[in-house]
C-alpha cells in the first residue's frame, strides 16, 4: 500500500501566497526571473502590482526583499534553492538574518526533483547552511496539505523563515484537518521496533517504507519533523525512549541537516543507536526522480530494505555514515 | 524655497562647521578607542554633514517617523563617521562615542540596525547596503511614502557585481526617489601597487565612475566632494525627479582634513598617536588637547 500522489508544492506555493496577499496588502513577491518555473507566475497574475521581477540577479533580489521588510512589507521570494539560499548567502546573513527582518525565503527546486538539471540545481546542504543561520526557522513541509499551512503560519510569523518546496508532485500524506504547528513533531504511524525521522517529502516514503516493513513483521515509528530549526527536542527524546534505535531519512546530506540535529539532540538529551540516511557527502546527478531515489536509498523500498539490515546488525560502534572512509 | 546667494554662502559655512567637528569627533574617536577606520571616514565627512543636517527629512527626536528620509552606509565601514554625524545631529549623546566598538556598546564596529535604532540598516559587508536601498525604495513607493533613500557607497565597493545588480534593478524600476552618493577617494585598503609601494592606483580611472553609472541608465553627476556649495548644488539637483535613479560621484580625499592621513592609502585603518592627534586636533582648528584627552 502506498500513498497517493498530491499536487506539487509549487503550485501550493503560487496559490496560497497569492491567497494570501489577497487579505494581506503587505505581502509582495520577488522573482527571480523563474516565475514560471516557481509558480509564482500565478502571484503575478493575481497582484501584478506587488510582483517584483528582480532579474537574474539574486544578490541584490535577498538584499532588496530585506529593505523592503524594513518598512514593513512581508516578502516572499521565488527562485531555486541554489539561487535563494546558496548564491546570496551572505546578503541573507547580513542583511536578512542578523537584522531579524521579515523575509520568506521560499525555495522551489528543493532536494532531489529539479527537473533533471543535475549538480548545480540539486543543492544537498541547503538544510545544514540556513539551520546554522542564527534566527533563521528552517522547515520543510511533507506535502500539500502542510505546505499551504507552513506558508499561512510563515506570513503571520514576524521573521525571517526558509521554506523548503519541491517542484514535481509528491506524495499526499495529511488530510485537511492536519494542523501545522512550528517545531513540533508529528507521529505519523506507532511502532515500537525502530524510530524512523523524516522530514519534508520524504516522509510519505518513509511511511511506505513503515508499510512495507510492517510486511517483515518490523514495527516502525515514523516522526515527521517539518521545522529542523527550532527542532522538537521532546519529540525526538520520546521517540528514541519508545523505541531505543533512531534512522533519520532526509532527502538532503546526512552531514548537518536532520540527521545531523537529531544527532546533536540524542547526543546531549539521551545517547541513543542512532543511523542516517541521505546523500552521504556526495554531490548529486542528472537521471529521472524514481532513479535519483533509487541512487541515494531514498525511495520507500531501498529504505525499507537499509532500515531491515540495519536491525539485523549487532549494535555497537559502527563506521561513520558521513564519510565514506 | 527661494535662497539668495548669501544665504546659500551662511548655509555652506554653517556645514562646513558641521564637518569639521564631524573630523574631530572621528579623530578624537579613533585615538581614544584605538580602533576604527579612519580615512573613509574622513573622506565622507563633508557628505555626511550635508545630509544629516541639510538634506535628508528627519526627525531626531522620532528616529522611527515612518515617512522620515533612510540613510544606508553602504561603506559600512566607515561608521566612526556616521556615528559622529548622528551624535552630533542629537541622535546619541557625543560622550557615547568613546564606547565605539568595545564591549555592549551600541555603535558596534559595522553599523547594526538592531542595536542603534536610528540606524536604518545594518551594514559592513561591501556591495550590499545599495540592494536595501534599492528596497526600501521600492517599498516606500508601493506604499506610497514621500520619503527618499540616500545611500553611501565606496569607489573600491563598486567593485562588488552585486552593485551593479542593484545598479540595473533600480533603473529598470525608475526608482527617482534613490540616491547613490559614491565617496570617490581613489584609494581602498590596498589596491594595486604603483611606481612604489607606497603609491598605489586609484581603482578607477578619471571619468570612469560617471560613465559606468550613467551607462547603468542612472542621472549621474560628479562634484567636489569637498566643496559644500558644489555639494549642496548636487543635492538641490535630486529634487527634480525624471524618472532616473540619482548617483553622486562626489570626488574626495581619503583621510581629508589631517595632514598624516591624506592621500595616504594606509588611512584605511590607522590609528592616530597621541603625537598625531594632537597635531590633527590644531590642524583641524581644535583647541588644544586637554589631559581628559588622555588615551586609555
Amino acid at each position: 500500500m502506498t500513498l497517493p500522489m498530491g499536487r506539487a508544492m509549487r503550485e501550493v506555493f503560487g496559490e496560497t501566497v497569492a491567497e494570501l496577499a489577497g487579505r494581506d496588502p503587505r505581502i509582495v513577491m520577488l522573482d527571480g526571473d523563474l516565475g514560471t518555473s516557481t509558480r509564482g507566475q500565478i502571484f503575478e497574475q493575481a497582484h501584478p502590482e506587488r510582483y517584483f521581477q528582480m532579474g537574474i540577479a539574486e544578490q541584490n533580489m535577498l538584499g532588496a526583499a530585506a529593505g523592503m521588510a524594513s518598512v514593513g512589507l512581508i516578502p516572499f521570494i521565488s527562485t531555486f534553492v541554489a539561487f535563494a539560499v546558496v548564491r546570496p548567502l551572505d546578503q541573507i546573513r547580513v542583511l536578512i538574518a542578523q537584522p531579524h527582518l521579515n523575509v520568506k525565503i521560499t525555495a522551489g527546486y528543493s532536494g532531489l526533483f529539479t527537473g533533471r538539471a543535475g549538480k548545480t540545481h540539486i543543492v544537498v546542504d541547503d538544510m545544514s547552511i540556513m539551520r546554522a543561520m542564527p534566527n533563521m526557522v528552517t522547515v520543510a513541509p511533507a506535502d500539500d496539505t502542510e505546505t499551504a499551512q507552513v506558508l499561512r503560519w510563515a506570513a503571520g510569523h514576524d521573521g525571517p523563515v526558509y521554506v523548503r518546496l519541491v517542484r514535481d508532485p509528491t506524495q499526499h500524506l495529511f488530510d485537511a484537518d492536519h494542523v501545522f504547528l512550528p517545531s513540533t513533531g508529528v507521529v505519523v504511524r506507532d511502532g515500537s521496533d525502530v524510530t524512523l525521522i523524516s522530514t519534508g517529502a520524504q516522509t510519505p516514503r518513509v511511511v511506505d517504507a513503515a508499510d512495507l516493513l510492517a510486511a517483515r513483521g518490523i514495527r516502525a515509528q515514523v516522526l515527521h519533523l517539518a521545522t529542523i530549526k527550532p527542532i522538537d527536542v521532546d519529540a525526538i527524546v520520546r521517540a528514541a525512549e519508545r523505541t531505543g534505535l533512531v534512522i533519520t531519512v532526509e532527502e538532503h546530506t546526512v552531514i548537518g541537516g536532520l540527521g545531523g540535529a537529531v544527532a546533536e539532540t540524542l547526543g546531549e538529551h539521551r545517547p541513543t543507536r542512532l543511523h542516517r540516511l541521505g546523500l552521504q557527502d556526495v554531490f548529486a546527478e542528472s537521471a529521472s526522480n524514481d532513479d535519483l531515489l533509487d541512487i541515494y536509498g531514498l525511495s520507500a523500498a531501498r529504505v525499507a530494505d537499509q532500515v531491515t539490515e540495519v536491525l539485523r546488525s549487532a549494535p555497537g560502534p559502527r563506521a561513520s555514515a558521513g564519510t565514506q572512509a | 524655497m527661494v535662497t539668495t546667494a548669501a544665504h546659500a554662502d551662511a548655509e555652506a559655512g554653517r556645514l562646513v562647521e558641521i564637518a569639521r567637528r564631524i573630523r574631530v569627533e572621528v579623530v578624537r574617536t579613533i585615538h581614544r578607542t584605538g580602533v576604527g577606520h579612519l580615512g573613509g571616514s574622513l573622506s565622507e565627512a563633508d557628505l555626511l554633514a550635508a545630509l544629516y543636517f541639510h538634506e535628508l527629512r528627519i526627525r531626531p527626536e522620532q528616529p522611527d517617523w515612518p515617512e522620515r528620509d533612510r540613510f544606508v552606509l553602504s561603506k559600512g565601514h566607515a561608521s566612526v563617521g556616521l556615528y559622529a554625524a548622528l551624535a552630533l545631529r542629537g541622535y546619541l549623546p557625543v560622550a557615547e562615542l568613546l564606547t565605539f566598538d568595545s564591549r555592549g556598546t551600541r555603535l558596534q564596529g559595522h553599523p547594526d540596525m538592531t542595536r542603534l535604532s536610528c540606524l536604518d540598516f545594518s551594514t559592513g559587508s561591501l556591495g550590499m547596503g545599495i540592494s536595501a536601498a534599492v528596497g526600501i525604495a521600492l517599498g516606500s513607493r508601493l506604499l506610497g511614502r514621500p520619503n527618499r533613500t540616500f545611500v553611501l557607497l565606496g569607489d573600491g565597493e563598486c567593485q562588488e557585481g552585486s552593485v551593479w545588480e542593484a545598479a540595473f534593478v533600480a533603473a529598470r524600476y525608475g526608482l527617482d526617489n534613490l540616491i547613490a552618493i559614491i565617496d570617490h577617494n581613489r584609494l581602498q585598503q590596498f589596491g594595486w601597487r604603483g611606481d612604489t609601494a607606497e603609491h598605489r592606483l586609484a581603482p578607477q580611472g578619471p571619468g570612469e565612475l560617471l560613465a559606468k553609472w550613467t551607462a547603468f541608465g542612472w542621472r549621474a553627476s560628479e562634484i567636489d566632494g569637498h566643496d559644500m556649495s558644489g555639494i549642496l548644488d548636487a543635492l538641490d539637483g535630486v529634487h527634480a525627479r525624471d524618472g532616473r535613479p540619482v548617483a553622486i560621484i562626489a570626488d574626495t580625499v581619503k583621510g581629508r582634513g589631517v595632514s598624516f592621513a591624506e592621500g595616504r592609502y594606509m588611512s584605511h585603518v590607522h590609528v592616530p598617536n597621541r603625537e598625531e592627534y594632537e597635531l590633527a586636533m590644531v590642524e583641524l582648528g581644535e583647541q588644544p588637547a586637554g589631559a581628559e584627552d588622555a588615551p586609555r
